[in-house]
């Protein structure tokens, strides 16, 4: 105990928490920059175009092509509509997502993070911002590292105020996707819309305000799970972004390695690949989970290594399995066989099997639904002539966009005769007919009677959609007579 | 006491206890943990000033927002009570026999009569309204005193034998056993010849007995036939629905004592309103009958659209 402390010569303790690096990622062109600005269009062309798309319903449906209709219970896509009822297509559609993901990371990576995933997008579209108005990675260095003055706060608040815009658009977009866009974008600007649209736009604003100009790829090393899940699903097949150090090192500059032929790698220490990378890595560290395999230090790279007259690849998309080979002079296996093994074959049964089930369910299910629920207070009523009756209340759906006739059948229960309230007992029939009006559900109380001595029995209520042989649905219910039971 | 130290496995400091050479680390509460907690202590002041919060001896100190749940319970049930102005006002202005001809209306009425059915009829036709021993079925089609909108409407608003209203449903079967009028042997021939109507028993000696003494002292109210008569509230003895009891035994014990079923007059107690919506409710229940009068009831329009 009364040893001298090594540690207490520190007058601070260690503390868990990094400081950010701001990244200032140079400008950068080549083969995955254009492909990166062509997803980003197609991402940001479907999110803000999606909603403004118009698909003919008839009289009775909205004509927006993609509208989740949260007032009406209806989600629309395009020629499909799904009832509240059927939201297993929506978690179907949701859990191919999460196993595409899946699929996607065992066959190239993180192609999901580096591409597609909408912070990425976002965090590129505020960086470009970035350098629209404070120049390439030096300049913006610099302005960063400048005191706050007039020149600096006037820029900040261009900025800023672009980044707000843009956020305000991203925000704004979302609401579309709940409501008539154009009604909507009109009501909104007047001032009449529901306040949860105006709520849901300053949220959504502020979140893409936060995320996308200011904490960006944060986001992706410490809130989002996705790449701590991802960790766990690469292994030595998976493709990532690899410096081939075995080819790289030791470093030097071009200078250095005229003066020595022989005695140092490809790499010469450029610092381009760090330059460019919008999460600020250094890849030649290693795989890591900041790298986002955006594949821009790749177009970097080659760029340097044909200005220098050196193959290009020295950092690239390659396995760690095919670092070895090629370390070993192996070479690489075929792309197609990188892709061909059993975990993505597994993972693309999986999600074609869920998609084809889906596929399957939507085009055999039945647009026409009847529930019943019996009225058990009173169980029975006995009527003056010694018939008994009882009463239900019918649920008759029609999911179509048109008014239908549809008929109302007992199965399984001698002599009974069916009215409701708007027939009245003297038009009891075998059958009751009503026209549901379209894309609604009917609820309607329904009476039956049969004769004396009927005792307690089970039936079956038969809904049948007129015209249409394949409409129809059964429900099966209790009917209820005096007597010992 | 020892002096403050840093512990060397973790680099904290130590409060300087130490229990066999196990010693305790100074670990502060984070500081945003500690914030809100003062958060809470400022807005736990703020709420114990603007809302009741102090006991005192009668009641509670009541805050500078003057907000209290009874307050916000009276609030609540003013605005429901304002947002069915309209339809209560309507309703008060129609005659019930137009009442079928406004579906709208009419839905209002049957909702509102169910919940104040709830409240105030419960006792004793039941929650389902399907009565019991001696207390009417609202659900069937057998009315003693009628079963259209109207004549529910004036039971309602009138009771049954209720002592001091002129037009209270009034009548009364005589203790035909229990005052001599007739013997234990009579009424037993009756009770048989009773249940020959309804075709519970067949023709007997007995009954044949009995049709004669029920031509003589029962015909008068419930009619030759036994069909009852609504006038006197007078129950239909031929169906298979029995109020006070089918059986034998039931039907002597009606005739030697009879039970007299009453209800409160509902117009001293209930506004017009609730009586209207009541009598739409239990109209609805499924044995509501049109009215007589009228030549085209308007409820037995076929609403299908074709």
């Amino acid at each position: 105990m009364n040893k001298p402390d090594p540690i207490k010569t520190q007058d601070r303790p260690v503390s868990l928490y990094a400081k950010r690096e701001p990244v200032f990622n140079r400008r950068i062109d080549g083969k995955f920059r254009r492909l990166k600005w062509a997803i980003m269009v197609i991402c940001l062309a479907i999110y803000w175009g999606t909603p403004w798309l118009r698909w003919d319903r008839g009289p009775y449906a909205p004509d927006q092509a993609v509208l989740v209709d949260l007032a009406h219970r209806r989600f629309y896509m395009f020629g499909i509509e799904i009832w509240p009822h059927e939201f297993y297509f929506v978690a179907g559609l949701l859990i191919m997502a999460g196993i595409g993901l899946f699929l996607v990371t065992s066959a190239v990576g993180r192609a999901w993070c580096g591409y597609a995933c909408p912070q990425t997008v976002w965090t590129d579209l505020f960086q470009h911002v970035d350098r629209f108005f404070d120049g390439d990675r030096n300049a913006r260095f610099r302005l960063y590292k400048a005191p706050w003055g007039p020149a600096k706060i006037a820029r900040r608040l261009a900025k800023w105020t672009v980044y707000l815009a843009i956020s305000f658009a991203t925000g704004g977009a979302w609401i579309f996707y709940f409501a008539d866009a154009p009604t909507l974008q009109q009501a909104f600007w007047t001032g009449t819309a529901d306040p949860v649209a105006y709520a849901t736009v300053a949220v959504l604003t502020a979140t893409t305000f936060v995320l996308g100009g200011f904490m960006r790829e944060q986001v992706c090393v410490y809130m989002c799970p996705w790449p701590r899940i991802q960790t766990a699903m690469l292994d030595e097949k998976s493709l990532i972004v690899t410096y081939k150090d075995w080819r790289g090192e030791p470093r030097g500059s071009v200078k250095k390695a005229g003066k020595n032929p022989g005695k140092f790698g490809d790499c010469i220490d450029c610092n381009q690949c760090v330059a460019v990378c919008p999460t600020g890595i250094d890849i030649r560290e290693g795989p890591q989970i900041g790298c986002i395999t955006c594949a821009l230090c790749i177009d970097a790279c080659d760029r340097v290594m044909g200005e220098t007259g050196r193959p290009r690849g020295l950092i690239d998309y390659a396995t760690l399995e095919d670092a070895e080979r090629e370390k070993a002079g192996q070479p690489p296996t075929r792309h197609l066989k990188l892709i061909w093994r059993p975990r993505t074959i597994l993972y693309f049964a999986v999600w074609a099997g869920i998609g084809l089930s889906l596929l399957f369910l939507l085009g055999t299910r039945v647009h026409t639904d009847l529930t019943v629920a019996k009225d058990r207070n009173p169980p029975y009523i006995l009527l003056s002539d010694g018939s008994v009756r009882n009463a239900y209340t019918l649920r008759l759906r029609n999911m179509q966009g048109r008014p239908r006739k549809m008929e109302i059948s007992i199965e399984g229960l001698p002599g009974a005769k069916i009215w409701s309230d708007d027939v009245g007992m003297d038009g009891a029939g075998t059958k009751l007919t009503r026209t549901v009006p379209a894309d609604e559900t009917q609820s309607l109380r329904a009476y039956l009677v049969v004769p004396a001595g009927t005792p307690s029995q089970e039936f079956t209520f038969h809904l049948q959609a007129l015209g249409e042989a394949r409409e129809q649905d059964r429900a099966e219910a209790q009917f209820d007579a005096p007597g010992e039971q | 006491m020892a002096e403050k130290r840093l512990d060397e496995a973790t680099n904290t400091e130590t409060v300087g206890h130490e229990w066999d050479g196990i010693e305790e680390l100074n670990t502060p509460l984070p500081r945003w943990w500690l914030w809100t907690f003062y958060a809470t202590i400022v807005f736990a002041i703020g709420y114990c000033v603007a809302y009741p919060a102090w006991p005192m001896i009668s009641g509670a100190t009541e805050g500078v927002l003057g907000w209290s749940s009874r307050g916000q319970l009276q609030n609540e049930l003013d605005a429901q009570q304002a947002a069915r102005a309209r339809t209560v006002a309507a309703l008060a202005d129609m005659p019930i026999e137009q009442l079928p001809d406004h579906p709208e209306l009419m839905r209002a009425a049957i909702a509102g009569g169910s919940a104040a059915f709830k409240v105030n009829c419960v006792q004793c036709h039941g929650a389902g309204a399907a009565g019991s021993k001696g207390y009417p079925n609202l659900n069937d089609d057998d009315w003693l005193w009628g079963g259209d909108l109207k004549t529910i409407e004036t039971t309602l608003i009138h009771g049954v034998r209720q002592p001091g209203d002129d037009q209270t449903r009034q009548s009364m079967m005589p203790n035909f056993g229990a005052d001599g009028l007739l013997t234990p042997e009579q009424v037993g021939q009756i009770a048989d010849y009773v249940l020959t109507l309804s075709g519970k028993a067949r023709a007997s000696a007995s009954s044949q007995q009995g049709a004669q003494i029920f031509a003589d002292n029962c015909a008068v109210c419930h009619g030759a036939a036994g069909k009852g008569s609504r006038q006197f509230g007078a129950p239909n003895l031929s169906d298979a629905i029995w109020l006070d009891g089918g059986r034998r035994e039931d039907i002597v014990a009606q005739v030697t004592r009879p039970h007299h079923g009453v209800m409160p007059a509902w117009g001293n107690r209930l506004d017009p309103v609730t009586i209207k919506m009541l009598a739409a409710y239990v109209h609805s229940l499924g044995g509501g009958e049109d009215f007589a009068e009228t030549p085209a009831p308007p409820d037995t329009q076929p609403t299908e659209a074709e």
